[in-house]
């Protein structure tokens, strides 16, 4: 156990309940599937005309899927005022901006990402989503041994 | 949608948005450890997760003819395909070069965690170039 978990698995595992909680809440008050990364597609059905950007997937999802994303901050926020502290990470900038374009490219082409392939689709057990979840761990983790190599 | 079930969206997300921040995953640090294998930490998250989801999804669509402040019951559109599978391995390059993604992204800036904006940039035009020029064709 000490070498698996040296930081304790209590708030790893109380986190994810409750993830699930958000996750079962949402689906039985209203039958909408959170995952997250669809948010960064219709929020650009704002300002694109392109037609992928307005099909009404996207159209009739952006107001709630906003409105989720927003309460996502809230509740982070809500952690942090009561339990936790605050923090700022010291990954170098030019790797959040590179590794956020190309895991957001990457998430939208597979329409799905930790979220949604990794809890909504492997809790509906959809074949395409748990085989997602094992090829991005697998070049996720390959990438960040790279990385690391190289730094 | 009514303003009735956009108040459940928005307790729903605080509760996932508070899950992920106990859960530390708003931290990429923490993200990148796993990777390396150094703290198995995130299996937690997520296998406790997709546990309570999985019970949900399976349940309530039995028990309950429709959702308390909606239609129908969703279901993930995951389809078996190379887009599908070629997308997943991009996204985890990404993710394993920034230990971002989307969700802890947005959550991560409820405490504080404000350089993630420059990951929210990234992933946004990394969602427009696929948009505009790797879109599926329309149905």
């Amino acid at each position: 156990m000490e070498t698996l978990f040296p930081n304790g698995w209590f708030e790893y595992l109380a986190g994810g309940v409750i993830m699930g909680a958000g996750m079962s809440l949402l689906f039985v008050s209203t039958g909408l599937i959170g995952g997250m990364s669809t948010v960064f597609t219709s929020v650009w059905s704002y300002f694109s005309r392109a037609p992928f950007f307005q099909e009404g997937r996207f159209v009739s999802s952006r107001q709630w899927r906003l409105v989720y994303a927003a309460a996502l901050v809230a509740g982070a926020f809500i952690w942090m005022a009561c339990w936790g502290e605050p923090f700022v990470t010291g990954v170098p900038a030019w790797r959040l901006l590179a590794g956020g374009f190309i895991a957001g490219f990457g998430a939208r082409l597979s329409n799905g990402c930790t979220a949604g392939h990794g809890i909504c689709g492997m809790a509906s057990l959809q074949p395409a989503s748990i085989l997602s979840v094992l090829v991005f761990l697998a070049t996720a983790m390959i990438t960040a041994r790279i990385v690391a190599a190289l730094a | 949608m009514n303003a009735r079930a956009l108040w459940w969206v928005a307790v729903s997300g605080a509760l996932f948005g508070f899950g992920l921040a106990l859960s530390t995953m708003v931290r990429p640090e923490v993200v990148l450890d796993f990777l390396m294998w150094r703290d198995m930490g995130l299996l937690l998250v997520l296998g406790g997760a997709v546990a309570v989801t999985f019970v949900a999804y399976q349940l309530l669509p039995r028990v309950m003819a429709k959702p308390l402040a909606g239609d129908s019951f969703g279901k993930h559109p995951s389809e078996m395909s190379a887009r599908t599978l070629a997308g997943a391995a991009i996204f985890g390059i990404g993710w394993g070069l920034s230990g971002v993604c989307p969700g802890p992204a947005i959550a991560g800036l409820g405490v504080g965690n404000w350089p993630l904006l420059i990951s929210l940039a990234g992933l946004a035009a990394g969602a427009l170039v696929q948009g505009l020029y790797f879109a599926p064709k329309a149905p």
